[in-house]
């Protein structure tokens, strides 16, 4: 359990990063919290020639910044913040729904957002939430400088994304929403492990009426998608009932779900319907 | 200060920090883990390495005041930091009180996982003094204890929580 040699460059500054993950691309990983990638070293399922530490680059370090269109989460915001943290409290409420969910204390005091919404892992929650919030990544490199994706249209495959090897994501950005409702569920055999089924959503309310619905679920395929047709089924209800029932017809139809190692696909597809119908009875809350 | 390990992917970086309250000045191996670098090249064995990937919590040490595995962080990444293994904590009022709960609840069981369960938990503590038996289970959730003991060291950290209280006037 030890991993393969490396060489080990702390990066001064997010200029410099930039330049290292130019220079060596695919040779190098980042290093962030860690919580994944020194498991998959210790593990050698991966063995990068460079690991880039970036726990010291300031300009990723940024506390939750709060303009009256956006809340802007530097890449090294840890899990733990999302707890902690007043703006995130108030103004993202579904990531700080979600954070106590992540893995356990000790992986949160550490783990970041950026590394978890890179990574992509299809169990993981931050993904999911990104999608279903429509946030918006803000991806970087030394040689095309700054550009913004979709967290929707970010993921692309079981462990692949927009990211390109020289750019790395410095920031997300979450649009403010007032009247905002949030749901989110998972089930797990134990707490704090990978995800069997589950789901993060959030939506304006007004009356019994849902809109803006975004519902994405995680760890029943390789990369969290937005659950559209189930979203627009909520959105034509008029009453909490009646948007559980809609919703799990087209559930039942059209949902695809695939199996792990360790839950079977109608396993997966049967728990999903009950995380389904609790996060429904949230977003009325 | 500037790392870079050019020339031998194993080349030692020279590392500054406090460990259990002392200065300590060392040249490690950039893969070296931070339990590895604890016990074997500082002596503290009270830092125990389970599964080396995550997983058991037995490594837990304190870095910069926060409970983190010793495993899933590099010793080079601990330049600069304050690390706290379980050998230097027992005066710490908290891990004390939790100590002496361990022992009267007979939480200990085989040991291992001792370490960290106790830092885990003082980290709970030092949070908030009346956790549920619920809140005490989902905060150990990610520290595994073979014996399967969990029963006694729940009861041991609602012993300690109240023991704590009582010393603060409760």
């Amino acid at each position: 359990m030890k991993a393969a040699p490396f060489k080990y460059v702390l990066a001064q500054s997010l200029e410099h990063c930039l330049e290292l993950l130019g220079e060596h691309g695919e040779d190098a990983r980042l290093l962030a919290g860690g919580q994944s990638l020194m498991p998959s070293l210790a593990l050698r399922l991966s063995a990068p020639a460079l690991l880039i530490d970036i726990n010291r680059v300031q300009e990723i370090s940024e506390p939750p910044q709060s303009t009256p269109d956006v809340i802007r989460l530097s890449a090294l915001t840890r899990h733990a913040d999302l707890i902690t943290s007043p703006t995130v409290k108030a103004s993202l409420p579904l990531l700080h729904r979600a954070a106590p969910w992540i893995a356990h204390p000790g992986i949160r005091n550490r783990g970041t957002i950026g590394g978890s919404l890179a990574l992509g892992d299809p169990a993981s929650e931050l993904p999911a939430c990104a999608v279903a919030a429509g946030a918006t990544f803000i991806l970087q490199s030394k040689s095309r400088g700054a550009r913004r994706v979709p967290a929707r249209t970010f993921y692309q495959g079981m462990f692949r994304n927009a990211c390109a090897a020289d750019e790395m994501i410095v920031a997300v950005e979450f649009a403010r929403m007032d009247t905002l409702q949030t749901g989110f569920k998972e089930v797990a055999r134990r707490k704090g492990d990978y995800a069997m089924v589950g789901l993060a959503g959030q939506a304006k309310r007004s009356g019994q009426r849902l809109t803006n619905v975004g519902l994405s679920f995680f760890a029943v395929g390789d990369y969290p998608v937005l659950a559209e047709p189930i979203c627009q089924a909520i959105e034509a209800a008029d009453s909490a009932s009646q948007a559980i029932a809609m919703a799990l017809d087209v559930y039942e139809r059209d949902m695809q779900v695939s199996a792990d190692l360790w839950c079977s696909s109608q396993a997966k597809k049967y728990i999903g319907r009950s995380v389904l119908e609790d996060v429904i009875h949230d977003l009325y809350q | 200060m500037t790392f870079i390990s050019d020339q031998q992917p194993d080349t030692g970086l020279n590392i500054k920090l406090q460990v259990n309250g002392q200065p300590v000045h060392a040249q490690v191996s950039v893969r070296q883990h931070l339990g590895d670098f604890l016990r074997e090249s500082q002596g503290f064995k009270g830092t125990h390495i389970g599964c080396e990937h995550g997983v058991c919590g037995a490594c837990t040490v304190q870095v910069d005041g926060r409970a983190v595995r010793s495993c899933l962080t590099l010793a080079v990444q601990a330049d600069a930091a304050q690390v706290f293994t379980i050998e230097g904590l027992s005066d710490d009022p908290v891990v004390r009180a939790l100590q002496d709960s361990f022992v009267r609840c007979h939480a200990m069981q085989c040991g291992f996982c001792t370490a960290g369960m106790l830092l885990t938990a003082a980290e709970l503590l030092q949070a908030q003094l009346e956790p549920s038996r619920d809140e005490v289970r989902e905060y150990l959730s990610g520290n595994y204890c073979r014996c399967t003991g969990y029963e006694s060291i729940v009861n041991a950290v609602m012993d300690a929580a109240q023991t704590l209280r009582e010393a603060r006037g409760e």
